[in-house]
């Protein structure tokens, strides 16, 4: 065959092949830079109270989960059960209030429950660009030395948690002891 | 790499009162900017007046927020997008600039946050190579094909389509005859 | 029986019969693709010739389908899912009628209608062809209608019903409800379909194994009207993005607007290929290409706009399934007409020799910088999927990128707009160009780096644009002025008439629009002024001499939303420019998502643009306010290159009848360029001053 047909043939296959590539993929949010990296730090208020002051030495201590949410956000009420259920299996779960008002965040603990062991009030989201938030929920693993191991963008779900958060925490945990 | 001042957001930068009154306070301190250049404690929304000490500040500001990417909206510069995070980027563009933060230091730490799909200008690494090499290389064949396409016509003008005689006047008119 | 006649009664059946006529329209298009095909291969006149009549009944089951779908916008009808989806009972009348095209679904059978359209005209105006010819086109013409129709029936019926419906529907995205929006579609849209005739075209001519100048001359008028609809559809698009969007933007490099740049790049590839291949007989297997590419990359629109692979705004709501569908109509389109290519190609002769300095040649580079162009558009906006899908990560490719790489590879080619029309056929002579251009080279460096300084500061990139701009629009006004003068003594009326025969005026007028969008770019570009200000009722804020005056802040009420809208007066010196009614819409369907409408005085040098931000409470609102220059002179660079379009398009040379072709194409035969061209060229010295007439 001349090159006249091989080339227009190869240059159609290429972009077939990858747009057919392109529609198998998942949209699985973005990346995180931030994976394999410290905990960004971070200074803000309590959620419960207003003169106590947190900081991202807080957070960081043994393996840890932190999770991001609003009172306003649906979706973080559709993965609250798996905090609340997780939060008795003795791995401490952080949170940052994100873009909210104490009043109704607090409000939303009353009703749903608070599994939180320590909830940063970010109420500008100034902590949130640090960690490089961009839509809530989001959660975050982080292993004993505060090194962001895992971040899951959007609600968790049940698989989520039993193919990836828990089987990371328990490989942590074993790591560290 | 950048500042610890910046990663930890002055005190000024959490009004008190909170989300209370987000637009009211934008107001009052609106009212401040024009005193004192202070960074708006709240995220810019769009169509809000800055205050610059420099032209090439105001410059760095309104080239950079039209070079990130809105991460929400995911089609939208920050410039233009209604977003809250949007807003958010626009404040800490804004206070980087102010406090002195090169064009390159406010890229960088964006992408270490959100990765170098907030660039809308990819930068020049591994995985951008062929993409920015690629409009070179696609001149280069091009201009290799029109070469080889006018030098092949013009051998069917020396010799195939032309009588002997016209081929001898072609001859003494390139001598110039 | 009695239970459908009560179902008839009990539910409207308009739906079930718009769905009907479209699967109707299906069969017809089936038919239509197989018939003529049969009758070109066995001779059979009466068989060739049903193309004719099904390509008519398609278009008229089509518009059966479409008006049906508009009758039910009109009529409320919400047991129609589209209807639902996109108006309401109290969105106005022009957006129930526009909202048909909305939507997906329903601008997919906008894409049918005008396709079916495109059919049909083509059985009007080509009667002059020949029966094997037209036959093969139209069969072509259905395999396409095959290929859509069926894939709007598949995956995106119109007319799926919804029990029960709801009392009221959820109104169209406001976005969509102006006025440009009413054009911009059905212009593009008609833009795309109409590179299905010239893809027929090309298809129709390889299987008949005839690329010549015969062919080369029948589709060109079908891609010159093609392309002008593209161009005006691209236009108006960015005319509606510029004021719609707010923020005064008017061309974003959104993957969306890509997808029609794409197809235009190579169109317009094609227009200038095409001349060479009628003309010369040259380049027909790369022209045949570029339409086969061209007809492609509409696809490949759509594929991208509706299947979700890249993200935009412009987006509909899509679907993976469509998008399988839609990879599968261009897999077969490429693959198919490149078997074909592969088998008929390879018999296609070169064409007549040219020099390395002519006419061909340079029509060539033009083609090389197009193709270029369109190449280095298409890699920016694959190159993400291509990233991700490699696991090397997530980038974006923005505008940045796109004008870092775009304009440099359009200077060269506007330089050559100048050139080209004047360098003949065949051979030219660099010296001659430069004895007819020197002192209009001269003038155009002369305006382009005084014009800038009337706006107030000095840009080398600037001066280089409006210099360029310039230049076309010179070396057309002087080609014009010396087509003219060679006809004087025939008398005035004739020479005007001569010089201005549509395929030629046409041609220059085109150009000089590209050269007004040009010389706004670079205006533009560089000297635009915009600022965020805080304004109260009484203030005035001042950008580049031009006084906004808040004089007060109202809450108005529209057909469908609730608006704060605050007056502006423009002043300059004192004098009362215009009064301006920026708004914040918030459309009842979405009050969530208020609208930025801005307001604008558009003038002949420059447009000043305010767009309202946020009420900063009491009598406060942020606002940002532009002076934009001469972005008329980038709608009216649109407008003219449309119109270059149709005017070459209507040339009368086109469409004559088959004794005069038959006479021309012995001419033709002769092969010996200058033949068509009726006007010869001014013995440049060489060589190709062979002419006859």
């Amino acid at each position: 065959m001349s090159k006249r047909i091989v080339i227009p043939l190869a240059l159609a296959l290429g972009v077939l092949g990858l747009l057919y590539v392109g529609l198998q993929m998942e949209d699985g949010g973005l990346p995180s830079p931030l994976v394999g990296k410290p905990a960004p730090p971070f200074e803000l208020e309590s959620l419960h109270d207003p003169e106590e002051r947190l900081t991202e030495a807080d957070f960081i201590g043994q393996v840890a989960i932190v999770n991001v949410w609003a009172s306003w956000c649906d979706s973080c009420r559709l993965e609250h059960q798996h905090w609340r259920a997780l939060a008795q299996r003795g791995t401490p779960i952080y949170s940052f209030n994100y873009r909210d008002r104490r009043e109704q965040a607090l409000r939303y603990l009353e009703v749903f429950g608070d599994p939180f062991e320590k909830i940063a009030f970010d109420p500008q989201a100034d902590a949130g660009l640090e960690w490089g938030v961009y839509a809530t929920p989001e959660t975050y693993v982080l292993d004993a030395e505060g090194i962001i191991r895992y971040k899951h963008i959007g609600p968790v779900d049940a698989r989520v948690i039993q193919e990836k958060i828990l089987p990371l925490i328990e490989e942590l945990e074993a790591g560290q002891s | 790499m950048i500042g610890r001042a910046l990663l930890r957001p002055a005190q000024h930068h959490r009004a008190p009162g909170a989300l209370a009154g987000l637009r009211a306070l934008g107001a009052v301190l609106l009212l401040l900017a024009g005193v004192l250049v202070a960074a708006p404690a709240t995220a810019i929304s769009i169509g809000q007046p800055l205050e610059f000490e420099t032209e090439a500040q105001r410059e760095q500001y309104y080239t950079l927020v039209r070079e990130l990417r809105c991460t929400v909206c995911q089609t939208e510069t920050i410039y233009e997008s209604p977003a809250p995070l949007a807003a958010d980027m626009r404040r800490r563009v804004y206070q980087m600039t102010i406090e002195g933060y090169s064009k390159n230091e406010v890229i960088e730490f964006m992408t270490h946050r959100y990765g170098d799909f907030v660039r809308y200008r990819p930068p020049l690494q591994f995985n951008t190579a062929l993409l920015w090499v690629s409009p070179f290389l696609l001149l280069v064949v091009g201009g290799v094909a029109w070469l080889q396409v006018v030098r092949r016509r013009q051998q069917m003008a020396a010799h195939s389509d032309l009588t002997e005689s016209e081929r001898r006047a072609l001859e003494r008119f390139r001598r110039g005859d | 029986m009695a239970i459908l006649v009560n179902l008839w009664i009990t539910i409207d059946m308009l739906g079930e019969l718009g769905n009907f006529a479209l699967i109707l329209a299906l069969c017809l298009a089936a038919v239509q693709a197989v018939l003529p095909l049969i009758g070109t291969a066995l001779g059979d006149e009466r068989l060739m010739n049903s193309g004719r009549s099904l390509a008519v009944g398609q278009f008229v089951f089509l518009l059966i389908s479409y008006l049906i779908l508009t009758w039910a916008f009109i009529s409320n009808d919400f047991t129609i899912r589209y209807v639902i989806e996109n108006t309401s009972q109290s969105t106005p009348l022009i957006y129930k009628i526009t909202g048909v095209w909305g939507g997906h679904e329903g601008s997919m059978l906008f894409w049918l209608l005008s396709l079916g359209l495109w059919g049909l005209a083509v059985v009007l105006f080509s009667r002059a062809l020949p029966r094997e010819m037209l036959a093969r086109v139209l069969a072509v013409m259905g395999m396409v209608g095959v290929g859509f129709i069926g894939f709007t029936v598949m995956t995106s019926n119109p007319f799926e019903r919804v029990f029960p419906g709801p009392m009221d529907g959820m109104d169209l995205n406001p976005l969509l409800q102006d006025p440009g929006m009413i054009i911009h579609p059905p212009l593009l849209f008609i833009g795309y379909t109409g590179l299905a005739v010239a893809f027929a075209f090309a298809i129709a001519a390889l299987i008949g194994g005839r690329l010549d100048a015969a062919w080369a001359r029948w589709s060109r008028p079908w891609t010159t009207a093609a392309w002008a609809f593209l161009t005006l559809g691209i236009g108006l698009g960015s005319w509606w993005a510029y004021y719609e969007l707010g923020w005064g933007g008017w061309w974003f490099w959104d993957p969306v607007e890509n997808a029609s740049l794409l197809p235009w790049l190579t169109a317009t590839a094609l227009i200038h290929s095409l001349a060479v291949t009628e003309k010369r007989g040259g380049f027909k297997v790369w022209t045949v290409m570029l339409a086969i590419v061209s007809f492609a990359l509409t696809i490949f629109g759509g594929f991208l706009v509706r299947s979700g692979v890249i993200t935009s705004v412009h987006a509909f709501a899509t679907d993976p399934d469509r998008g399988t569908v839609l990879l599968a109509l261009l897999a077969i389109t490429l693959l198919g007409s490149l078997a074909l290519y592969a088998w008929r190609a390879p018999k296609v002769g070169l064409g007549g020799a040219f020099g390395w300095y002519s006419r061909e040649s340079l029509l060539l580079a033009n083609n090389v910088l197009l193709t270029v162009a369109c190449a280095a558009v298409l890699v920016g906006t694959l190159y993400p999927v291509a990233i991700e899908a490699l696991g090397m990560g997530k980038i974006s490719v923005g505008p940045p990128y796109f004008d870092a790489v775009f304009m440099p590879l359009m200077l060269p080619l506007l330089f050559l707009i100048g050139i080209g029309p004047v360098v003949s056929w065949k051979q030219g002579s660099p010296d001659d160009t430069y004895r007819q251009l020197r002192w209009v080279f001269l003038v155009c460096v002369l305006i382009g780096g005084v014009w800038p300084l009337t706006m107030g500061a000095w840009n080398p990139l600037t001066a280089l644009g409006l210099g360029l701009a310039v230049w076309i629009l010179a070396t057309a006004a002087m080609d014009l002025g010396k087509r003219i003068q060679r006809r004087q003594n025939q008398g005035w009326s004739v020479a005007l008439r001569g010089a201005l025969r549509p395929n030629f005026f046409g041609m220059h007028t085109a150009h000089a629009g590209l050269a007004l969008i040009v010389i706004a770019i670079a205006m533009v570009n560089t000297y635009e002024v915009e600022r965020d200000v805080r304004l109260e009722t009484g203030e005035t804020a001042t950008v580049r001499g031009y006084d906004f005056t808040m004089l007060s802040a109202s809450n108005v009420r529209g057909p469908n939303f609730d608006a704060q809208q605050v007056t502006i007066e423009v002043r300059r010196d004192g004098q009362l420019i215009n009064t301006l009614h920026p708004q914040l819409r918030y459309y009842h369907a979405k009050p969530q998502m208020p609208m930025h409408q801005a307001s604008l005085d558009r003038g002949f040098s420059r447009d000043v643009y305010v767009a309202l931000g946020d009420h900063l409470g009491g009598e406060a609102w942020t606002m940002r306010l532009y002076y934009k220059p001469y972005m008329f002179w980038m709608w009216l660079g649109c407008l003219l290159m449309a119109f270059g379009g149709f005017l070459a398009a209507a040339d009368r040379r086109y469409r004559m009848s088959k004794d005069r072709r038959r006479l021309s194409e012995k001419e033709i035969d002769r092969s010996d360029g200058g033949v068509i061209e009726d006007e010869p060229r001014p013995a440049a010295g060489t060589v190709s001053s062979s002419s006859p007439s």
